[in-house]
């Protein structure tokens, strides 16, 4: 495999984890606008335990999720009482003041960048973004993920029905932030070095533009949109500029003609009930 | 200075949460666009009245593109959708602006010799008191438009309830572009006198400003066209306030700080729960 081609499927998993982060709290009718600012959190916290300690990797990137999860439970608490947006605005108010002061952290670099010691290959990343993608599978084969769907389509249904809306959106929103956490672990160990200015709002952005681009109703529409947001301006290298152009285009284009995403529930029971019949056949 | 054009970009964004509840994030593109478009045709040669008011034309054209794909094709899509479609315009504008006129940062010739008034210890720049007096006017015009006209009676009550306002014989779909259009000739006219003032424009004006013009919306209360105005001034007055105290590396957590505080103690910001676009009787 070329260094090229590994370098692409490094990023792709670790999309697609980021991704995952994105999808939770949107499942659950909530806009995440600073998952690059939870991945800071996890990336800057994970990398700093395993360059100051002798704690292992695999222990250390879990970590930097945990404490991510943290500062996500300590921000929803009081803002989820609102309804709509203002959640999405507070996360985006966050992710920019985590930038703003890792960007002053001498400790850690500062604007200059941190570099990480320990190095993890795509195997490894390649086995924490699957056992984040079973893991959010499990997660929405049980009571927890039909009661978050419950929320995201009608949250005074959802309430009536007696299901305890805030507690579920909090839970949505913390548990993405666990795994915003990873993924920026991951990135600071596959590419040795971090820095802030990475973890902008626009990457925020273009995380929450996978999940929307692959669909919110099903757990397989955002490993689906990172896949074709990482290849796609890939493919399209050679536009230099361009690229950027045309994928914006495209991206309009899909919301008009299927806004729910790529796949969607309807599609994915089609699906098992055409495989069904083919077998009773 | 600063901050009246923070007020601008966030009437813009105001009128657009008030009325449609929907955050456009392609109005700091059209604000770039306004920026970068009066740039243009005064570097061809146009008389600067003249290339004002054809970036305005432009402004108010794009805003009517952004309508159709946001919001007439997609009415019944999920909450997320228009604003996904909103943020790929805004990534599209840009891309389109490095595209035809490259990323470099461009520069306006002095259009005004720049005058000041020694009033006491104050200096107080002629043009600059012309643009701050300027935009508190228009933002008056457009008030007073919400509060005593028919349409403003109107857009009320699509901001109310737009399935009501339909059956109640409002013309929605011939008032919607209309809130886009106006949404579209503020942002436009920002960007024109921030062109005007700083002499100097590029790709991606659009987006630290818009984020700041976000905070302001949000400072004063979303939906509340004077409390836009009060938070561009607060979110001014913070930035200046923290660098002559803090130095320039916390301009923004001082202000995202202060977003997030709000957020987490006062929701609806300083003015809200009586937005000027909700019913008044």
């Amino acid at each position: 495999m070329s260094g090229y081609i590994q370098g692409i499927l490094v990023l792709l998993a670790i999309n697609i984890v980021f991704a995952y982060a994105a999808f939770l709290p949107m499942a659950a009718g909530q806009l995440n606008l600073g998952v690059s600012g939870f991945a800071a959190i996890g990336g800057y916290v994970s990398a700093y335990i395993s360059n100051k300690s002798t704690v292992s990797v695999a222990v250390a990137i879990p970590l930097g999720g945990v404490a991510a999860g943290f500062i996500a439970l300590a921000v929803a608490i009081p803002v989820v009482r609102t309804r709509g947006i203002y959640l999405a605005l507070a996360t985006f108010a966050l992710g920019q003041i985590v930038q703003a002061t890792i960007l002053n952290l001498e400790e850690v670099g500062g604007a200059a960048g941190y570099p990480v010691t320990a190095f993890v290959g795509f195997p490894f990343v390649a086995a924490f973004a699957l056992a984040v993608f079973t893991f959010v599978c499990l997660l929405f084969a049980t009571r927890f993920g039909i009661a978050i769907t419950a929320v995201h389509d009608d949250e005074q249904v959802a309430d009536l029905m007696g299901l305890d809306v805030r507690a579920f959106q909090i839970a949505a929103f913390t548990i993405g932030a666990v795994v915003a956490g990873i993924g920026g672990g991951l990135y600071a160990h596959s590419f040795n070095y971090i820095e802030a200015q990475y973890f902008s709002i626009s990457l925020s952005i273009t995380i929450v533009l996978y999940v929307l681009l692959g669909g919110t109703q099903s757990v397989l529409g955002p490993a689906l949109g990172a896949a074709v947001f990482t290849l796609l301006p890939e493919l399209l290298r050679g536009g230099a500029q361009w690229r950027y152009v045309f994928f914006a285009a495209i991206l309009i284009v899909v919301m008009v003609v299927r806004p729910q995403g790529l796949v969607t529930g309807a599609q994915l029971r089609r699906l098992i009930a055409m495989a069904r019949k083919d077998r009773l056949a | 200075m600063l901050g009246s054009i923070y007020a601008m970009v966030g009437v813009a964004l105001t009128l657009s949460i008030g009325v449609l509840k929907f955050l456009n994030f392609s109005i700091p593109g059209l604000f770039m666009v306004g920026g970068m478009a009066t740039w243009a045709l005064i570097r061809a040669g146009v008389p600067w009245l003249l290339a004002t008011a054809a970036a305005l034309v432009v402004g108010a054209a794009l805003a009517l593109v952004v309508e159709r794909f946001t919001w007439r094709w997609m009415r019944n899509a999920d909450a997320f959708v228009p604003l996904v479609s909103s943020m790929a315009f805004l990534i599209l504008f840009e891309n389109i602006a490095v595209v035809v006129w490259g990323s470099d940062l461009r520069g306006l010739p002095r259009l005004f010799a720049s005058v000041d008034w020694h009033v006491g210890y104050l200096i107080v720049s002629v043009p600059q008191l012309f643009c701050l007096v300027g935009s508190v006017a228009l933002i008056s015009g457009l008030s007073l438009l919400l509060a005593k006209t028919r349409i403003g009676r109107a857009l009320r009550t699509i901001a109310e309830d737009s399935e009501t306002a339909l059956l109640l014989g409002v013309d929605v779909k011939r008032l919607v572009p209309l809130v886009f259009v106006i949404s579209g000739l503020f942002a436009a006219l920002a960007g024109i006198l921030f062109a005007i003032n700083y002499r100097q424009v590029h790709p991606f004006m659009g987006e630290a400003l818009g984020l700041k013009a976000i905070s302001a919306m949000v400072v004063g209360g979303m939906g509340n066209v004077w409390g836009a105005i009060v938070g561009g001034l607060i979110i001014g007055l913070a930035e200046v306030l923290s660098i002559q105290f803090l130095g320039a590396d916390f301009v923004d957590i001082a202000v995202y700080g202060l977003l997030l505080l709000i957020l987490v103690i006062r929701p609806t910001g300083l003015f809200g729960g009586e937005s000027s676009m909700r019913a008044r009787a």
